[in-house]
């Protein structure tokens, strides 16, 4: 078990459709975290940025585009690239450098402007990269992944539309209490199953959008939190990062094909379910201690098999525990208290901060109408493309 | 029509008719099967590493899931945007002698409707695109015994 860092401020800048620059959102949302934290840019030691592709120059930049615009101060610099889970690799980045020494506050920030419509692969003729091959040979979409994975559930574990439906009207609902959302309106389960199928089984409505976004953090050493005068801030007490394990037996994104498990005996646990044991492990925690738990809901589907990855039930009880209420305010464990995915939208590198940023407001009961009655302890949970885990925990 | 037949991914499949297979690698260390080839190292972890050999695949499998694409997918998927966009379906079909999972498109006429999870299904030769000169070809999953 390793010592907590404190989250000494969270900022986001609202998710939308805004047509303007990352570096805009992404300095607003730390300009809103520094101010949260009552910590001065100038004190900030180091930078670390989730990456983004900026128009016009063909790489990934970040955390000295972020330092540029609030000021060239001589900051230590990361940028981090990890797909959807990149906004968790940051703050691991983060963490691991003021537990090491090398900084006592950091500044982690996470934003981009989403292009419309499905995700596409970078441009060119370029067959050693799976992401290309799977649109050029397949044209197997985000959401064509997403529908396999809900029809597999279907078929597995009896899973309805109707239920996944229900997850919409959950997150939905949700969405609409968070000022940060894209999506501020109710659903109901009648709009879900009207909406057109993208994906058999799954509808408009059961996937998540692109959005323009930005989150970040202000993390810091609990020395540095005292010496701020912040007594008991929230902690991040785990961060889990971990690769899958061969053979890798779920047919993920953007995979044409598994791993053989001729060679080797799968151990039964998935890629999802060991992102989700990583982090418990390392916080000393297990999923009865949680109040709560932000997950990644690219679809409805997915929510309920994030249900089981993190242990909340057992495999393929997903359904009956959303149908239960467990997983909605006021349940046992809410999940997606900030409307999710559902509700905010892709906007990649901000993402797993935004889960951060929720959770940290749940942790200090200033969620207002969204807040979850004495929250203690949370959890997030994503994955990135490639094989990229990524989940915290959160105490206070 | 198109003079000549290219794969649209070289080295993936082969033959003709009901001689038509996928390839993949088989390390002749741990017989693990990779697929797509994978021609450098054996990517089992616990692997010393042997040669890599090509294999094809078994030809039938079943299916794992299924679903399929309503909306036109973006480059480098290619499409004929002067004509309505027709659906395909995508299986995912388990292959129980190399115990592994494979994804691809199924062959004209087959839909979801077609499909359940579980069924039996094979591989069979299909066409991705073509243009005046070429047709480039691919494979496609079919539930097995029926053509269209």
């Amino acid at each position: 078990m390793t010592q907590d860092v404190a989250v000494l401020g969270a900022g986001m800048h609202p998710w939308g459709k805004w047509g303007r620059s990352f570096v805009e959102y992404g300095t607003v949302a730390a300009r809103a975290a520094l101010a949260d934290a009552g910590v001065g840019w100038s004190d900030i030691g180091s930078v670390v940025g989730a990456d983004t592709v900026r128009g016009g120059y063909p790489g990934y930049v970040a955390g000295a585009t972020f330092a540029k615009a609030l000021g060239w101060q001589g900051a230590r610099v990361a940028s981090v690239y990890a797909a959807c889970a990149s906004g968790a690799q940051a703050i691991a980045a983060a963490r691991a450098q003021i537990l090491a020494g090398l900084a006592d506050v950091v500044l982690v920030v996470g934003a981009d402007a989403a292009p419309k419509g499905f995700f596409r692969p970078a441009g060119g003729d370029r067959p050693d990269d799976p992401d290309w091959l799977r649109f050029r040979l397949l044209g197997a979409t985000n959401p064509t992944y997403f529908g396999l994975y809900a029809r597999r559930r279907m078929a597995v574990h009896g899973d309805t539309p109707e239920d996944f439906a229900l997850v919409k009207v959950k997150n939905a609902a949700m969405g609409a209490l968070n000022p940060y959302a894209r999506y501020r309106k109710r659903v109901t389960a009648e709009e879900v199953a009207a909406s057109a199928v993208v994906a058999d089984p799954l509808r408009l409505l059961d996937i998540c959008a692109t959005s323009d976004g930005a989150a970040a953090l202000v993390l810091s050493s609990m020395d540095f939190a005292r010496r701020l005068g912040a007594a008991r801030p929230v902690r991040i007490r785990a961060v889990s990062t971990v690769t899958p394990n061969f053979p890798n037996t779920v047919l993920d994104l953007p995979d044409i094909a598994t791993d053989s498990a001729v060679a080797v005996e799968p151990t039964g646990e998935t890629f999802r379910a060991s992102i989700a044991r990583a982090a418990f492990e390392e916080a000393g925690l297990g999923p009865e201690d949680l109040s709560l738990a932000e997950v990644y809901d690219l679809s409805t589907a997915l929510e309920l098999q994030w249900y089981e990855d993190l242990r909340l039930c057992g495999e393929g009880e997903g359904a009956k525990l959303l149908r239960e209420g467990a997983t909605a305010p006021g349940g046992r464990i809410p999940v997606n208290a900030s409307g999710g995915l559902a509700s905010f939208g892709e906007a990649v590198p901000a993402q797993a901060i935004a889960q951060v940023c929720e959770l940290t407001w749940q942790l200090r009961g200033t969620a207002g109408e969204r807040q979850i009655a004495g929250a203690r302890v949370g959890i997030t949970a994503n994955q990135g493309l490639f094989g990229h885990g990524s989940s915290v925990v959160a105490v206070r | 029509m198109p003079h000549t037949r290219t794969p649209a991914v070289a080295g993936w499949f082969d033959g003709e008719g009901d001689g038509f297979r996928l390839l993949g690698t088989r390390c002749s260390a741990c017989a693990s099967v990779h697929f797509p080839r994978e021609d450098l190292h054996c990517r089992n972890p616990h692997c010393t590493g042997g040669p890599l050999e090509e294999v094809p695949l078994s030809r039938s499998g079943r299916i794992w899931s299924y679903t399929d694409s309503r909306y036109r997918p973006p480059s480098p998927y290619v499409s004929n945007p002067e004509l309505p966009w027709e659906p395909y379906a995508l299986i995912a079909v388990e292959l129980e002698a190399e115990r592994i999972v494979v994804l691809g498109q199924t062959a004209p006429g087959i839909t979801v409707a077609d499909l359940t999870v579980g069924m039996e299904v094979e591989v069979v030769p299909g066409v991705l695109d073509e243009d005046a000169e070429t047709a480039w070809t691919t494979w496609h999953w079919r539930p097995t015994g029926v053509t269209v």
